[in-house]
C-alpha cells in the first residue's frame, strides 16, 4: 500500500482542477448526496434530453481529494451518454470498486485511476458517493418519466 | 499488576508505554503514533490481564450461583463497582450503576427519570458542543414529551457565557445537561457553576464525562453533579462497560429502562415489583468481564495519579498548541491556550480536507480522526464540515507531538 496508489496523478488533476464544477443551468435533475459517517455532501445536475440523452451535468459539494475528483471524473464519464450507457458506466464503477471487477478503460475513462481507493477500504465510500448520488438522480428521473426502472443491487 | 512509575515531578512516560503492549506495534511500517484516545484509549497489561484471569480461572455469572465461582465472580464485580465509586468520590456504591457506556447511561436518565419528570412546555439546557450522545436522547425526549431544547450561549472556543445561563432559568426548566469536557475543542466547562446556579433554581444536571474523567480527578460531590456520565473504553478499560452516576435520591425514584433478570424483586403473571439499587437498573446478565476491567482501570489511573496524568497532558497540550501554531496554514480549533482545556486538538491544514489529512498521517504510522466528531451542530457553528483531530493521553510523548507536527508539514506540501 503506498500513497500513489491513492492519489494518482490522475486524481490529483481532477481534484486540482475539477471538470463540471458548479450549477448547471436548465437542469432537469438535481439530486443531493452525503456520507453521514464523514459529512461529505454532493450535489448534481444532470441535463437530460427527450431522447434520454445526458447532454449535461455538473456537481459541486465539499469533501475530500478522493470525493471531489471522483465527482469531477464521474460528470465528464457521463456527458453526451444515453442513459442506458450511462447506467453501465455506474455499474461498472461500482462493480469495480466494491465487488473487485478489474478496470475497464474503455468504459470508465479516468475512473479507472480510483481503483487503487480499494487499497484503502475506509476511503471506498468516499469514491462512491458521487457515482450513487448518480444513480439516485437517474432512477428518480425515470420514475418522474414514468419509466420502468431495474433496481440494481446496492450494498452501501 | 505492575505499578508504574510517577514522581512528584510528574509521571514517566517511558515506563508507562511499557505497561501497553499495542505501543509497541509497527503500522504500515512505522512506530504508531496512536492520537486518537478521545476515540478510545489503549489499554494497559494489568486491564488485558484482568480480563483474562476472570475467563480464564472465575468465569462465571453473579448474583445467581450458589458456587465458588460465581461467588468470587460475583465479589470481584461488585469490588469493581466499589472501586469506581471511589474513583469518583460518589456517596455510596450503590450511585454507580454500570452501563454499556456513555451513550446507554444517557439515554437511561432520558428514559427514566426524563419521563417522568419532563412534560409539555418544559426545557432542557444544553450546548451546541454536546456530542450527539448528549443531543439525541434529549431530542427524542422533548419530542415524545412536547419539551423543547434551549442552547446556553457560547462561543466559538466552547466558552460558556454563564451570565446568561444564569438568565435562562424559568418555571419550566427541568434539567441542565452539559459537557464537562469538548471532544472537539478540548474546553473544559465550568462544571462546579454550572451545577451551582442550576441548583440555585432547583434543576438538576446531568455532566458528560466521557471526556473528562479520564484526564482529570472529578469528584462528584465536590461538583454536586446529580449525574455523571462516562465511559470505560475511554479511561483505559475495555469497550462496553460504562457508568452512570446518580445522587441515591434521584436514582431511587428512577424508572428502568431494561425489565428482566437481575432487577426484579417479586415477578408475579401480571405485574412485577423491582428490586434495590443499583440492581434495579441494571436488568440482564451485566458486562461482567468489562466492569471488571474497568476496575483494574482505575486501580492503574489512581496508581500514576489522576494530578499527574493532567499534568502531563497539559504539558503535552501546551507543546503541541505552540508547534502547530508554527506550521504555515493551519488552524487550531478550541482555546488557544491550554488553559482550562483538556488534550483534544482538532485543526484543520490549509484547503486540504480532514481525510486526506488523516490518510496522509496514516501512511506514517500516526493515528488521528478525521471527520464531524459527532457533532454535527458544532461542526455548523465553526463553519467546517469536518476537522482533523488529535488527542493527548498520558503514554503519549513530546517525540510523537513532533511526529504529528512534522506530518502535518508534510500532508500540507503534498497537497501544495
Amino acid at each position: 500500500m503506498t500513497l500513489e496508489d491513492l492519489y494518482r496523478e490522475v486524481i490529483m488533476d481532477h481534484y486540482r482542477q475539477p471538470r463540471n464544477r458548479g450549477a448547471l443551468d436548465h437542469a432537469n435533475v438535481v439530486m443531493e448526496g452525503v456520507n453521514p459517517l464523514c459529512g461529505d455532501e454532493i450535489k448534481l445536475w444532470l441535463s437530460i434530453d427527450d431522447a434520454g440523452v445526458i447532454t449535461g451535468a455538473s456537481f459541486d459539494g465539499h469533501g475530500c481529494s478522493i470525493s471531489q475528483s471522483s465527482a469531477s471524473i464521474m460528470t465528464a464519464a457521463v456527458i453526451g451518454k444515453p442513459l442506458a450507457d450511462a447506467h453501465a458506466v455506474i455499474a461498472g464503477f461500482r462493480g469495480m470498486m466494491l465487488d473487485g471487477a478489474p478496470p475497464d478503460e474503455a468504459l470508465l475513462g479516468d475512473g479507472v485511476a480510483l481503483e487503487g481507493v480499494r487499497k484503502f477500504p475506509v476511503r471506498i465510500k468516499c469514491a462512491v458517493l458521487s457515482w450513487n448520488t448518480l444513480k439516485l438522480g437517474l432512477d428518480e428521473h425515470a420514475a418522474a418519466n414514468g419509466q420502468h426502472v431495474e433496481l440494481q443491487h446496492s450494498e452501501s | 499488576m505492575a505499578v508504574p512509575i510517577s514522581t512528584a515531578a510528574g509521571l514517566d512516560a517511558a515506563a508507562i508505554r511499557a505497561d501497553f503492549p499495542v505501543l509497541a506495534e509497527q503500522v504500515h511500517g512505522r512506530p504508531l503514533v496512536y492520537l486518537d484516545n478521545a476515540a478510545t484509549s489503549q489499554k494497559p497489561r494489568a486491564v488485558i490481564d484482568a480480563l483474562q484471569t476472570y475467563y480464564e480461572t472465575y468465569n462465571a455469572n453473579i448474583h445467581r450461583g450458589l458456587h465458588a465461582l460465581s461467588e468470587r465472580a460475583t465479589a470481584e464485580y461488585e469490588d469493581a463497582r466499589a472501586r469506581v465509586a471511589r474513583f469518583i468520590n460518589a456517596a455510596h456504591s450503590h450511585e454507580v450503576i454500570f452501563t454499556r457506556g456513555t451513550t446507554e447511561a444517557i439515554n437511561l436518565v432520558a428514559r427514566g427519570w426524563g419521563d417522568e419528570h419532563v412534560g409539555e412546555g418544559d426545557e432542557i439546557l444544553l450546548t451546541e458542543m454536546e456530542h450527539h450522545s448528549n443531543l439525541v436522547p434529549w431530542q427524542m425526549l422533548a419530542q415524545r414529551r412536547g419539551a423543547s431544547l434551549r442552547y446556553i450561549p457560547m462561543d466559538a472556543e466552547g466558552r460558556i457565557d454563564l451570565e446568561a445561563y444564569a438568565r435562562m432559568f424559568g418555571p419550566q426548566t427541568r434539567l441542565v445537561t452539559v459537557t464537562q469536557m469538548s471532544n472537539v475543542l478540548g474546553t473544559i466547562t465550568p462544571a462546579a457553576e454550572i451545577v451551582q446556579i442550576a441548583h440555585v433554581h432547583g434543576v438538576p444536571v446531568l455532566l458528560d464525562a466521557a471526556q473528562s474523567i479520564p484526564h482529570l480527578a472529578v469528584d462528584v460531590q465536590d461538583l454536586n453533579a446529580d449525574f455523571v456520565a462516562f465511559s470505560g473504553h475511554k479511561m483505559l478499560g475495555p469497550t462496553g462497560i460504562g457508568v452512570l452516576y446518580g445522587r441515591e435520591t434521584l436514582l431511587d425514584a428512577m424508572e428502568p429502562l431494561f425489565g428482566g433478570g437481575s432487577m426484579i424483586r417479586v415477578v408475579q403473571l401480571h405485574q412485577s415489583s423491582w428490586t434495590e439499587l443499583p440492581y434495579k437498573l441494571e436488568g440482564g446478565t451485566p458486562n461482567i468481564a468489562g466492569a471488571i476491567g474497568l476496575g483494574a482501570a482505575v486501580d492503574y489511573l489512581q496508581a500514576v495519579g489522576m494530578p499527574n496524568v493532567t499534568a502531563h497532558e497539559l504539558e503535552l497540550t501546551e507543546y503541541a498548541l505552540a508547534l502547530l501554531s508554527d506550521v504555515d496554514g493551519v488552524r487550531v480549533f478550541g482555546p488557544p491556550d491550554a488553559t482550562d482545556r483538556g488534550g483534544v486538538i482538532s485543526f484543520y491544514v490549509g484547503d486540504v480536507h480532514p481525510h486526506d489529512v488523516g490518510t496522509l498521517l496514516d501512511a506514517e504510522g500516526i493515528a488521528v480522526r478525521a471527520g464531524h466528531h459527532c457533532a454535527q451542530p458544532l461542526m455548523r457553528k465553526l463553519g467546517v464540515a469536518a476537522t482533523a483531530r488529535a488527542s493527548l493521553y498520558l503514554y503519549n510523548t513530546a517525540a510523537e507531538v513532533d511526529c504529528l507536527a512534522a506530518g502535518i508539514a508534510r500532508a500540507k506540501a503534498f497537497f501544495a
